[in-house]
């Protein structure tokens, strides 16, 4: 959540680095070390294995990457990973939006209850969500059934990409719920109100005055969403069939069945540097808007 | 007329919420009439009831031991993370300095990687260094994770209050140390105990790291889970299942009761 936080606040300007007294600067890297050293150890160290493999393993070069590129086979599997993100933030996007909406405009106790239905299960074990999606849309299973009593017959909703979406939706959901009722909490709700006072219909001034206001929210919560459905693993790899795998899957696949280090490295770099390009655009989109908005207060007050 | 479609909207939207709702939190208490069939299946609704799975998973070692495991590695998690991150958190908080962006970034980067690259890299690692399987490599494994998840809390609670207290502190005579002790940890106390709360919890449920430092030595519950499901159809996940449901809920609700009944006796 608090990625989020960081990503929805406008930027703060640089810190300057005073000089500190030396005993100050100590004391602080006692506090810090023993974060940093997890941090190297357990998270920097191993990406730089895989980056190191990636160019070395099995021969030092460019084949790794070249073949991942180059293979018709994982190409289909890396557009497929992307647009099932793209389908999940949409689904999320169309059910967020309206939920995010009502939490603002609820009174307290309400908005109290709707906030706990979106935390709660964001929290309860995304083992046990996705061993409930494989019950519930199992061959034979109760909404498989259901659909075929309104007749919609021979449905296949696990071991497809379909299942993966639904699955993988439900436990996002809450990544695009918090940033934006974030954003939307903190919208100047008599802008709407003087919009209708100006005579503007209901529609007109949600679609003039809400919409644009809450796009930085848009932005943050649907890029989260797309971002941990890139690297999601569990969930399509129990939801979904191996003949439609994301990259997830082709990682791991890569590594314990087959020991390709190197692909299962080009694999990852590929996954990072996408993740990361994404983010930037995100940060420079909310810098820009950020930076549009303190003008704009200037412009008003001046 | 128009405030008739404003109610109209408004119970539009009331209904679709409820329906959001349903959705979000329905499908995972499905796993509780489950663990209680009576039949060797994963048919839902059961038809007939029983309590047998149950008492598969506390005869089966292999269930037991992994809940024991997962538990142990949680609370260790909780106790390594939570420490490590209220250290952080007060520094980033308490200073400023060069690099500062830096480590804020380094400590929040484990929420946006993809844990699949870092867990290939960590199997790797751990596979040379002979950590696999062992409760040491899960515990730094997990509390690596588990850190952005305590230092967001208490970094919350650290900006939230009035620093003059501690000025008050130092101007009565005390110390550093026994200012932090006795003023600043108690006005925290919710942030980290929140953060440990959700530390446990995001090690007992962590599926991807655990699945590749794992041995049949030392498995933890969500992985015992994971390879049962895609082997066979039994009940007895479920029951594990309803578990760890109860488990983690009964952690989120008191560290979110807990903020909550905090933030309002402000």
């Amino acid at each position: 959540m608090a990625v989020i936080d960081a990503l929805t606040q406008s930027t703060r300007p640089g810190v300057g680095a005073g000089r500190a007294a030396p005993s100050e600067r100590w004391g602080r890297l006692a506090l810090l070390a023993p974060s940093i050293i997890l941090l190297i150890g357990v998270f920097v160290v191993p990406l730089a294995i895989m980056l190191v493999r990636t160019f070395t393993d099995p021969h030092p070069g460019l084949e790794n990457l070249t073949w991942y590129l180059g293979d018709a086979t994982q190409r289909r599997v890396l557009v497929r990973t992307f647009t099932t993100a793209a389908k999940v933030t949409a689904v999320c996007l169309l059910l967020g939006y309206p939920y995010a909406y009502a939490m603002v405009a609820a009174g307290p106790k309400l908005r109290a209850v709707l906030t706990l239905l979106v935390l709660v299960p964001f929290w309860t074990s995304l083992m046990v969500r996705t061993f409930a999606w494989v019950i519930l849309l199992q061959d034979n299973g109760p909404i498989q059934r259901a659909l075929a009593g309104i007749g919609l017959d021979n449905l296949h909703l696990i071991r497809s990409n379909v299942g993966v979406i639904i699955g993988m939706s439900q436990i996002l959901l809450p990544f695009l719920v918090m940033p934006l009722y974030a954003v939307m909490s903190t919208i100047d709700r008599r802008l709407v109100l003087a919009s209708s006072s100006l005579g503007a219909r209901p529609i007109t001034s949600f679609f003039r005055v809400w919409l644009p206001l809450s796009l930085p929210g848009i932005g943050a919560g649907s890029l989260m969403v797309f971002i941990s459905s890139l690297g999601f693993y569990v969930t399509p790899a129990l939801l979904g069939s191996p003949s439609d795998a994301l990259v997830s899957q082709q990682i791991y696949t890569q590594v314990s069945g087959l020991l390709q280090w190197g692909r299962a490295g080009a694999m990852g770099l590929v996954l990072l540097v996408a993740t990361f390009a994404i983010l930037a655009v995100l940060m420079l989109s909310i810098r820009r808007a950020a930076r549009r908005q303190t003008r704009q207060a200037e412009d008003a007050t001046s | 007329m128009t405030k008739i479609s404003v109610r109209v909207w408004r119970l539009v939207l009331a209904a679709f919420c409820a329906l959001v709702a349903l959705w979000l939190v329905a499908p995972s208490l499905i796993v509780i009439p489950l663990s209680l069939t009576d039949k060797p299946s994963f048919a839902f609704p059961p038809t007939g009831w029983s309590t047998r799975w149950y008492g598969n998973f506390f005869d089966d070692p292999s269930w037991t031991g992994a809940l024991l495991s997962s538990v142990k590695v949680g609370l260790l998690v909780a106790l390594v993370a939570t420490a490590a991150g209220t250290a952080t958190a007060v520094a980033l908080t308490r200073s400023k300095f060069r690099g500062q962006q830096a480590v804020r970034g380094l400590v929040l980067a484990p929420m946006i990687v993809p844990v699949i690259v870092v867990a290939v890299g960590l199997y790797a690692l751990f596979l040379k260094a002979q950590l696999l399987g062992t409760t040491f490599g899960f515990v730094v494994a997990h509390s690596v994770l588990a850190l952005p998840f305590v230092v967001i809390p208490v970094t919350a609670s650290l900006q939230g209050f009035d620093r003059r207290l501690e000025n008050a502190a130092a101007i009565c005579g005390a110390n550093r140390w026994s200012t932090f002790r006795q003023v600043t940890l108690p006005l925290v106390a919710p942030g980290v105990v929140s953060g440990a709360l959700f530390a446990f919890v995001t090690s007992f449920d962590e599926v991807v790291m655990a699945l590749f430092i794992q041995s049949p030595y030392l498995q933890t519950l969500p992985v015992k889970m994971y390879s049962s499901v895609t082997r066979d159809t039994d009940p007895t996940i479920a029951a594990a299942a309803t578990l760890i449901l109860a488990f983690t809920t009964v952690a989120t609700l008191t560290a979110t009761v807990y903020i909550a009944r905090r933030n309002r006796v402000r």
